[in-house]
């Protein structure tokens, strides 16, 4: 009795959650990747752009915001191939096809960055993949949904975590479509772009981070089911009521209608509250909890995306989100700031968390103890806090320059502001290096944890 | 205290109801007089100065209606600023454009194509911003204030 109970909190349920692991490997995989190509930006902003012919930055920047997207969806993918199974208590309907996904996922990544290289897009911010890849995306995308929900058809249980977790997934395949839709003009172009992007970060991928969220509390923390999964609604509900309409902040001066103004105004104003709600949640059910897991590391994971996504995603969102402010910040180096921490925050953090707490349950090995897994956690923090700040300081001193001064009748051009900002890069470059030495920890925790194993399966 | 259940409908109503009024308010804000995409001014050189915006990805490092990569300039009001014969020179040179250190890849298009894009900035460059011109460009502005 004592044996299984521990088993439970120790072992993974079913066999084909393992699938989980390749998942996450291949998104780690591509995050170093990623930071690769960060790196190369950095310099080449810093004034070190020795690779120009090879990887000029209009390269380095599609890849790195696409390499972005891919391991992210792969951290999804992963995330709902161990959640699944466990929330509809049934094994996955095909552990074979779930392979065929993977592999096939990750040939479409490798395919469409390498193809930057070339010359091979279609410049079109975050949506740079190419229109003969979109069509096997979505044929991967198809085939992952038919396995996540026959399998959770068949199971025996269907519960709020793994449908708010499903629909999240299914509405993200969903709204791939309208950016596949060809346009003539730039603005309609640009606008319907945004019912991707957008409703994307600030939609349905909430519903994925809040799924994956409660999943974790009610594993972490032991309290009950049915608290988690309302508070969940709750949320999710706020997210849509807020993110939605809340689209209209893109669209405030791309050419189309003044009334978006309004509407993205008021709108994104209440974003902020949706984090909120969601960073209270967390922090209050682990107050809750009486149940002491003994995965710190993973707990550490999950709450500081709560909080950390409320700071980049909603506070920092916020802070220009206004359209008498992003009259003056749009288009500028703000947007990084913003980006880089609410990307962190929001979707990142999860999936480390999701990691952190799977990990040790496909392998057999507890490793959660070490002083690695809370360095990598602390030290890639700071390192992405203190790059987010050298982002706001170049963005507003670029938004001074640029657009303020000229006001005063005090004009310089792009390049003259571009080098007086250089040495944020520099610092940005430092903060970069330590947020990296906190993800090649994370790395080789992932590594010495070794393979998946039958072994661990629940007795 | 608030049910599961009522939590639930809170969820689906709003979902619901904001994506009716979103969809509604893209139809309104694209439809007849409220439209200021400026389409009736688009042709056939312009949709293929956009295609060859789109195909060298110009937007990972420039800007337009303020979207883009921040690495190099704003090009919405580009024409203002530099005129037609900058820009055909900066498309059409053989080696990589860098007037301040900072390089351009070299795109060496024909001129044809050049032309193509000087005609989609021409079209760009009238669109109405909601006042965003005026603060993205202010150099232009006085520029064209000036003639």
């Amino acid at each position: 009795m004592v044996l299984d109970l521990v088993s439970k909190i120790y072992n993974m349920k079913y066999k084909s959650q393992k699938v989980a692991y390749w998942f996450f490997a291949l998104s780690l995989l591509l995050l170093v990747l990623q930071i690769v190509y960060g790196f190369i930006m950095g310099f080449a902003r810093a004034g070190f752009d020795p690779l120009h012919e090879f990887i000029p930055f209009n390269t380095a920047r599609a890849v790195h915001t696409n390499l972005l997207i891919v391991w992210l969806l792969s951290g999804f993918m992963g995330a709902a191939y161990y959640i699944i199974p466990e929330e509809a208590q049934r094994e996955l309907v095909s552990v074979k096809l779930a392979y065929v996904q993977l592999v096939s996922l990750a040939l479409v990544g490798v395919v469409a960055v390498i193809g930057f290289h070339f010359n091979i897009w279609e410049g079109r911010k975050f949506l740079e993949i190419p229109r003969q890849l979109d069509y096997l995306v979505v044929v991967n995308v198809l085939l992952f949904l038919y396995l996540i929900l026959a399998t959770l058809i068949k199971g025996k249980r269907r519960t709020t975590t793994s449908l708010v977790l499903t629909m999240g997934l299914i509405f993200t395949a969903l709204l791939y479509l309208p950016g596949m839709i060809p346009f003539d003009s730039q603005v309609l172009d640009s606008f319907f772009r945004w019912w991707v992007v957008h409703l994307w970060v600030e939609g349905v991928w909430e519903l994925i981070m809040g799924g994956i969220l409660s999943f974790l509390l009610i594993k972490l923390t032991g309290v009950d089911r049915e608290v988690i999964e309302k508070w969940l609604y709750v949320i999710v509900g706020l997210t849509f009521l807020s993110g939605v309409l809340g689209t209209g902040h893109h669209y405030y001066y791309i050419g189309v209608n003044k009334i978006w103004l309004i509407v993205g105004g008021i709108f994104s104003a209440l974003e902020p509250l949706a984090f909120l709600a969601m960073a209270l949640f967390a922090v209050n059910m682990y107050r809750k909890g009486e149940k002491k897991h003994p995965n710190k590391l993973a707990l550490y994971w999950t709450l500081g995306a709560a909080i950390v996504s409320f700071v980049g995603a909603g506070l920092l969102g916020f802070a220009h989100t206004l359209p008498q402010t992003n009259l003056y910040t749009h288009g500028t180096l703000v947007t990084a700031m913003h980006a880089h921490l609410a990307f962190w925050g929001a979707y990142a953090m999860i999936i480390f968390a999701m990691i952190s707490y799977s990990l040790p349950k496909m392998t057999g090995r507890k490793l959660y103890d070490g002083a690695r897994g809370r360095m990598a956690f602390w030290v890639s923090n700071i390192g992405m806090i203190g790059m987010t700040v050298a982002f706001g300081v170049a963005g507003v001193a670029q938004v001074y320059l640029e657009r303020i001064l000229p006001e005063k009748g005090l004009e310089m051009s792009f390049m003259q502001i571009q080098i007086e900002i250089q040495v944020h890069f520099v610092v940005l470059l430092l903060c970069a290096t330590m947020f990296t030495v906190g993800i090649i920890a994370f790395v080789i925790d992932f590594i010495k944890h070794g393979q998946p194993t039958d072994e661990a399966l629940e007795k | 205290m608030l049910s599961k259940k009522q939590a639930r409908n809170f969820f689906l109503g709003g979902t619901f109801v904001t994506f009716l009024v979103f969809i509604g308010l893209t139809i309104y804000s694209l439809a007849g007089a409220n439209d200021q995409t400026n389409k009736e001014k688009m042709t056939a050189a312009v949709v293929r100065g956009k295609e060859l915006w789109e195909t060298n990805n110009c937007m990972g490092c420039h800007t337009l209606l303020g979207e883009g990569a921040y690495y190099a300039p704003e090009l919405t009001k580009v024409l203002d600023r530099r005129g037609a014969g900058y820009i055909k020179a900066a498309l059409m040179s053989p080696v990589p454009w860098q007037p301040s250190g900072r390089k351009m890849v070299a795109y060496n298009m024909s001129e044809a194509e050049a032309n193509d894009m000087v005609a989609f900035f021409e079209w760009i460059g009238k669109i109405d911003l909601n006042g965003f011109d005026r603060i993205v460009s202010p150099l232009a502005k006085r520029r064209a204030a000036n003639k």
